[in-house]
């Protein structure tokens, strides 16, 4: 048997139990996916669990929304939406849930209720108290110099001013 | 003359109107409005600058239900010595202390005047009972619900550690994980004798 020939029925074989090992863990890959697939068929994307952990914050750090808060706590609570997510919980539920569990500061927005009306209730007015006392300014503003040109015009039509500037030319 | 005058400015005061009046009203309204605001403001600085409440004042009242469904009041507790303990599965440092306390609890358990209290705070039940599994914690545990107890006690983080006395009297204050089991002792031991 020539030498080439001997080179490539051994190359072949080679190749042969490769394809063959390569062939078997792309079906073992392939069926534990299915497996996977089928015991957790609700299983919650990551966009689904976020859009949920974005509106909560981290009830330890400051200032942290859970979507993208590194602490494995946060970790932890982001696999609790997700476990609650795949119980069919909805949002308002988990958002409840995380409330009963951590308090109201793991809310992005205060509930409206107590002393929190505070912050819905003082921005507003306090836009509107502001526009009523730049009215009123601009209006006292106005006056004088109408007030003024009148009186270099005509002498005061105030009794009172009049005889107090006459008195006072006298001293 | 200067009479004279005199009486006119008080004429002319009296003789103002009901329009002339009205702003002030709205003027004290809009500074009483202020300053309660501010007041608001100032209250609540002073509340979140304080720190945890202090030792020999009375101990706030509270009341949990632990993991396993019993439910426990401070002010039930009333002649024994009570550890509360804050601490969460996430916690590195309160893995520290986990052991001794335990085996603090296993040493005074059989007294029956010695209580030992759990709280999990932020933390999620599933993690907080591997954690109870792993240190194999039996003294009553449960959670801090909406963090109630710890805005209560006015905690700074976890670990961080309580002791009242027979009187319901808070007597030392732990802000850091216990180094050992003496550590425990040494809180509690003085309290036992009064």
């Amino acid at each position: 048997m020539p030498v080439g020939s001997l080179f490539l029925r051994g190359l072949s074989k080679k190749v042969w139990v490769s394809s063959l090992i390569y062939l078997i863990l792309m079906l073992l890959i392939f069926f534990s996916t299915v497996n996977a697939q089928e015991l957790t068929p609700n299983a919650p994307s990551d966009n689904e669990v976020n859009a949920i952990a974005k509106q909560l914050y981290c009830p330890v750090c400051e200032n942290t929304p859970l979507d993208v808060c590194p602490t494995q706590a946060c970790s932890e609570w982001r696999e609790l939406i997700r476990e609650k997510l795949a119980s069919g919980w909805d949002e308002s539920q988990i958002k409840a849930y995380f409330v009963e569990q951590f308090g109201d500061r793991v809310l992005a927005t205060p509930p409206a209720r107590g002393i929190n009306w505070l912050v819905y209730i003082i921005p507003p007015l306090a836009f509107i108290f502001g526009g009523i006392v730049l009215f009123r300014a601009f209006r006292t503003w106005k006056k004088p110099a109408e007030m003024g040109d009148k009186n270099l015009a005509q002498p005061s039509s105030d009794e009172y001013i009049n005889r107090l500037e006459e008195e006072l030319r006298k001293l | 003359m200067m009479e004279d005058i005199e009486t006119e400015i008080t004429t002319a005061e009296s003789n103002r109107t009901p329009e002339s009046i009205r702003p002030r009203w709205g003027r004290i309204i809009a500074w009483l409005s202020v300053a309660a605001l501010l007041a608001l403001l100032f209250f609540g600085l002073l509340r979140t600058q304080q720190g945890p409440i202090g030792v020999g004042q009375k101990a706030p009242d509270f009341t949990f239900t632990s993991f396993d469904g019993k439910t426990y009041a401070l002010s039930e507790l009333g002649g024994k010595v009570v550890l509360v303990n804050f601490w969460a599965s996430w916690c590195k440092p309160c893995e520290q202390e986990a052991g001794d306390l335990e085996l603090a609890w296993r040493a005074y358990q059989t007294r029956g005047d010695v209580v030992f209290l759990g709280l999990a705070w932020t933390d999620t039940e599933r993690k907080s009972l591997e954690y109870l599994e792993k240190f194999d914690i039996t003294y009553p545990n449960g959670p801090d619900l909406g963090t109630r107890i710890s805005q209560t006690y006015r905690t700074t983080g976890v670990p961080e550690t309580y002791i009242i006395d027979r009187n319901g009297i808070l007597r030392s204050v732990k802000l850091s994980p216990f180094l050992s089991l003496d550590e425990i002792k040494a809180s509690i031991d003085p309290l036992l004798n009064e």
